[in-house]
Formats: C-alpha cells, structure tokens, sequence
C-alpha cells in the first residue's frame, strides 16, 4: 500500500470509500439471514483453529475464548434454558432463572468447546435456507462431510429478535441437545426442586473445570 | 458388531434370540407404563458393566490405536470395513424401498473394491456416491415397528427391542462373521472395533462433558439419533418456539399435558410440541 505522498485529495476520497463500506457493512450485519450468519461464523472460527497450534495442541482455554468471542454472541441462552427446563421454567423464579441461564450457558460453552476442538479438516455443506422472508423461526442445515463416513448433519434452530437472529437449538445428527437436556433436567428437577438442578449444574462446570486445569 | 466373536462364543444366537423374546415380553408388559425405558434399573446395571469394560479395555485400546496408528493407514481401515458394510446397507435400502439409495450403495461397493483396492480407498465419496447409515433395525423402523423398551445390551451398548433384533440379523449377515480361517476373522472383528471405539473418543469425551446424568443423556440421545436415522435425517422440528407469548402459550400446552402424565419422555415432547405449533 503506497499511501503515503498521495495528493490529499485522493485520501479524502479514500476515507469517504472506506466510510461508506463501513456503513454498508453494519447495515447488512443488521439484516445478515441465518444462513449467512451461520456460514460466516462456522468458516470464521473453523479458519482460526486451522491456524491456532496451541488450539490444535489442545489448549481448551483458548478453545474456551474463542467460543465466547465469536460463537456466544449468536446464542439466545435464556431461550435455550426456558426449553430445556419445559415446564418447569415458569415454576422458576426470576433469580433461579438467571442463575440456571448463567450455569447452562457455561456448561453449553464447554460442550461446544470440547466439540470444536474435535474438529479435524472436515469439509463444510451449507444448505441454502428455504424460508419466506417473513419468517421468524427458521432451521438452518450444515453437514459435515467426512472421507468413509456418513456425513453428519449439524441443525440450527433460531429465532429473529431485535438483536439479529439467534440459536436456540443445536440438532446434531438429529440429536437436538435442548430436547436431551430436557429430560435430563426434569428427572433433576422432579426429585429435588429447581435448587437442586442449579447445584447439579454448578458442581458439574466445577468438575469440568478442575479436568480442565489438571491438563 | 464390537463383540461379534464374543457372543458367538458366549452363547448362540439361539439362547441371544430367547432372551430377546423375554426381553421383549418384558417390554410389552410393562410398555403399558409411561415411560420409554421400563427396564432402567436392569439397563443401568448393564450400563455399568459396559462403563466398566469400557474404562479397562475398550477405551484405553482405541486411544492407543489413534495416537500410534498414521492417518492414512486409519482412513484405509475404516474405509476397508465401511466398503464390506456397504454390501448390507445397499440391501436395507432396497428392503426400504430406497431403490435409488441401495443402488448407489452397491455401486460404491463396486468402485471402492475395484479402484478402491479392495476398499482402501472411498474412492465412490469422489464419485458423488455418497455414504448411508443403515441397518436391519432402522428397516424395521420404516416398516413401522416402534422402538419397544430401551434396552442397554452387554458391550454393544444402547439399544431397544426392535433394534436389538435388527442387532441379531446384522450379526447373522455380517460378511466378517462368515471370513475364514477364524483366527483370521477375529482379528479382524478386533481391529474393526478397536477402529469404531477411536472414532468414538472425541464423542465419548463430550459426553463425559455434558451430562448431567451420562446414562440417561446417552439414552435419549441414542433414542432421537435412531428415530432420525429411520427418518433419514428429515430434521424433526426444534423443541418448540421461542420468545414471547408463542414461548408461553406452548409451555402452558405442555404443562397440562404433564400433569395427566407425570413421565412423559423427552423425545415424545419434542414431538407433541413441535406439533402442537404445527411444524411437522
């Protein structure tokens, strides 16, 4: 980039082109759809573990970071707890519903970690989505190609709020991880009250924790 | 298939089926019940026996066999066992009618054991064939048998009453079993395991990771993978909607269900939920 000595005038018009890029740019973040979201993030954070060696080293701690940096920001955990806890989420009070969110979310951070840091050199699918424009709630398909098996399908369920679009559910290989936890949580909840599924979630995060820092 | 030499040794396939069927009458009796899992203490027992020879063996010889073994020599050991199973999921799709799909499967078979040496190399994936997943109890699911009890079978793990007879049937037809001399076939049931058990490590791990209750999150899981085999992963609607009123009036729906009956599993929820929205 030879800037420097250019007549000033070409500069003026540089920063009016770069201004007006930058108020393209946030503009379509505003009205990214799902499937592009989905696309530019799954790409984005595969490409830093691709060039991350403590990543690949298995430094989960970076893995961690790099979840909360740019995957988290996507993710509605209050929907995502309200659907897991069913029925019982109402029963809740506000404060237990803040603090089983605050929980599950770090718990859910981990689980996604530990599964990204699986990821090898698989090769991505990204289905264009076929919804109306008008639609709120959409599912939108990723399959992982992998050489000798079948590829296994990655769903994401997500809503449109005034913050952008954000998931709500995980279905991997059909399995949808808010529909697992829910019975997980009700069994919990049924024997021992609310109280006690946000105790089994805390000492659950502590034991991850404590795995995690012995590596 | 881990213990496909096993349990040939241990008992014939005669006294396996006779269990099944007092499995099975075990189910019936008590499927009246509310729940998909009636044989959970007995499950949980043989559970922790599977954990137990997991932990000893299993585990640590399939974490052996992916740090030492190279790449390659891995992906040619899974394609080589991949290409012999591809033999019998070409005919489950064609029993399912999937003619299209059981043709493409023997096709790959014919590829892959001729440019692909004998099934080293998936050379049908380049081809555009693509891999399945299928197997006698996903035919009986599309047939229209229901799961039946969740059963946790010795060393194979997860299963149900219909899946454990498919489970038999693919044991019967599995072109391994009928390799020759034995020894050599044994070592070959050995290594397919020990390969399926390395793939399985990172899944295992996250598992590990997740669960609050390990037995009961691997159960539904199998549970929701299976039914979306059988559907050949026609995506099942998500839980059910999210913010606002839409997220009240289906938790309401949900709570006056529960209170007829107090167990209702998991993966019937997502169904009567999701349906409920109208989104199946």
């Amino acid at each position: 980039m030879r800037l420097v000595g250019r007549p000033a005038a070409s500069w003026a018009r540089l920063i009016v082109a770069v201004g007006l890029t930058l108020g393209a740019l946030s503009v379509q973040a505003q009205e990214t759809l799902p499937d592009e979201l989905v696309k530019s993030v799954t790409l984005e954070v595969v490409s830093v573990i691709a060039k991350d060696r403590d990543i690949q080293a298995g430094n989960r701690q970076k893995v961690v970071g790099l979840v909360e940096d740019k995957v988290l920001p996507h993710f509605n955990f209050t929907s995502m707890t309200a659907l897991a806890m069913g029925q019982n989420w109402s029963k809740a009070t506000p404060d237990q519903k803040k603090r089983l969110t605050d929980e599950f979310r770090i718990l859910l951070v981990r689980t996604y970690a530990s599964a990204l840091a699986a990821y090898r050199d698989q090769k991505f699918e990204f289905r264009p989505l076929r919804a109306k424009p008008t639609e709120t709630d959409v599912v939108v398909q990723v399959r992982v190609l992998q050489p000798g098996a079948q590829p296994v399908s990655i769903d994401y369920g997500m809503e449109k709020t005034a913050a952008g679009w954000k998931v709500y559910d995980v279905i991997v290989g059909g399995v949808s991880l808010v529909a697992n936890y829910r019975t997980d949580f009700s069994s919990i909840v049924r024997d021992g009250g609310t109280e006690s599924l946000i105790n089994s979630l805390r000492a659950k995060n502590r034991s991850i924790a404590a795995t995690a820092e012995k590596k | 298939m881990t213990s496909a030499v096993l349990i040939e040794r241990i008992a014939s396939a005669r006294m396996i089926f006779a269990a099944l069927v007092l499995a099975m009458l075990a189910g019936c009796a008590t499927q009246v019940g509310d729940t998909v899992d009636p044989l959970e203490p007995m499950n949980r027992a043989v559970y922790q026996f599977n954990d137990g020879f997991d932990r000893a063996i299993a585990k640590p010889v399939g974490s052996a066999y992916r740090d030492t073994v190279p790449v390659p020599i891995k992906d040619r050991v899974r394609n080589f066992f991949g290409n012999i199973g591809d033999i019998f999921i070409g005919a489950n799709n064609l029993l399912q009618g999937k003619f299209a799909d059981g043709a493409s499967d023997w096709a790959r078979v014919l590829w892959n054991t001729t440019f692909g040496l004998l099934g080293i190399h998936d050379v049908a994936t380049e081809f555009g064939y693509e891999k399945h997943n299928e197997d006698f109890g996903q035919t009986f699911g599309r047939w229209g048998a229901g799961d039946g009890a969740y059963l946790v079978l010795p060393i194979l793990g997860s299963s149900t009453v219909r899946d454990a007879l498919g489970t038999v049937l693919d044991l019967k037809t599995d072109p391994l079993g009928h390799a020759r001399p034995v020894a050599d076939r044994n070592v070959m049931v050995v290594l397919r395991a020990t390969g399926q058990r390395a793939d399985l490590l990172d899944a295992s791990r996250i598992l590990e990771e997740a669960a609050l209750d390990k037995y009961a999150f691997q159960r539904d899981a199998y549970l929701q993978r299976r039914h979306s085999l059988i559907r050949d992963g026609v995506p099942v609607a998500p839980v059910a909607p999210r913010s606002g009123a839409d997220l009240n009036e289906s938790l309401s729906a949900t709570v006056s269900q529960d209170e007829q009956s107090p167990h209702v599993p998991a993966t019937d929820d997502v169904v009567t939920s999701a349906s409920a929205v109208g989104r199946l």
